[in-house]
């Protein structure tokens, strides 16, 4: 793990080898846009569309923007379980919310609370903001520097926030 | 079979629509803008999220599945990058949010 080459680095030296996979994944994953969303299975268009994937793709390397933050293929695995748990919560805070706001004494207590993110990569501390966001009652003003601010609806919300669960979790996904 | 399709396709629609009205409510009965967030939050995630599945269950499973699926993916990268930036903006503008004081709320 230490020897993982910096994940802000421009010149492309230390991820060769990564390339070449973002790539074929990057293509697959647009020939299989194109097909699911053309909806045409000529031999013609079909070739158009093979053709225009090919070439984004040369555009896209040549531009050296194909990297594990644009498209972040190893999170691929990992990401199958953390959705599933995401949805459960964004459930779980939907229905609080509702709650609160449909009350008649409408119990609300707006907090600001400041959060560590314990994620390392730039990559990893959006999925975590941007998971707290989707997360009705809580979400992300501001990340500088490993600090989080968060508006939170509800003193509960901030403190189970607080709790670092969902931290964890993020932290876990980006690391594996 | 069908039926039952058709039952949990529409329940999932008004479920959807029922969790739209109540963030359109709260914006209206929230405090200020900071709290509003929230109640928008729930017609983004929660709202659309039902009301698309629901459509997808309705609709039967074709090719127009993909797209609403597709349009679900992209509501829930988009929209955390949207209230981030309103958020962010009203912020650095010094607006203040109204926060609960220490002997109130927390109540429930």
């Amino acid at each position: 793990m230490p020897s993982e080459p910096s994940q802000s680095g421009t010149n492309g030296q230390g991820r060769r080898p990564d390339r070449a996979a973002h790539s074929a994944a990057l293509l697959v994953a647009m020939l299989a846009t194109w097909l699911l969303l053309s909806g045409y299975f000529e031999a013609f268009l079909l070739t158009l569309g093979a053709m225009s994937c090919v070439l984004v793709v040369a555009i896209a390397r040549r531009m050296d923007v194909i990297d594990r933050e644009s498209f972040p293929i190893h999170l691929t695995a990992r990401l199958l379980t953390y959705w599933p748990w995401l949805l459960k919560e964004i459930w779980l805070a939907a229905v609080d919310v509702t709650k609160r706001v449909l009350s008649p004494r409408m119990p609300i207590s707006p907090t600001l609370i400041d959060l560590e993110a314990t994620q390392r990569s730039d990559l990893g501390q959006v999925i975590y903001a941007n998971s707290i966001t989707l997360t009705p009652g809580t979400y992300t003003i501001r990340i500088h520097e490993n600090r989080i601010l968060v508006h939170a609806l509800s003193r509960e919300g901030a403190e189970s926030l607080a709790g670092g669960d969902m931290d964890r979790r993020v932290t876990a996904l980006e690391a594996g | 079979m069908e039926l039952l399709r058709d039952i949990l396709a529409w329940g999932l629609v008004l479920g959807g629509c029922f969790f739209t009205v109540v963030g359109a409510f709260g914006l209206v009965r929230l405090p200020d803008v900071y709290t509003r967030i929230h109640s928008a939050g729930i017609v983004d995630t929660v709202g659309a999220g039902l009301l698309l599945a629901g459509l997808t269950l309705y609709g039967g499973f074709t090719i127009v599945t993909v797209k609403l699926l597709l349009i679900l993916a992209f509501i829930f990268f988009t929209s955390p990058a949207a209230c981030n930036a309103l958020a962010n903006a009203m912020y650095s503008a010094g607006i203040k949010p109204v926060l609960a004081k220490d002997d109130e709320g927390g109540g429930s």
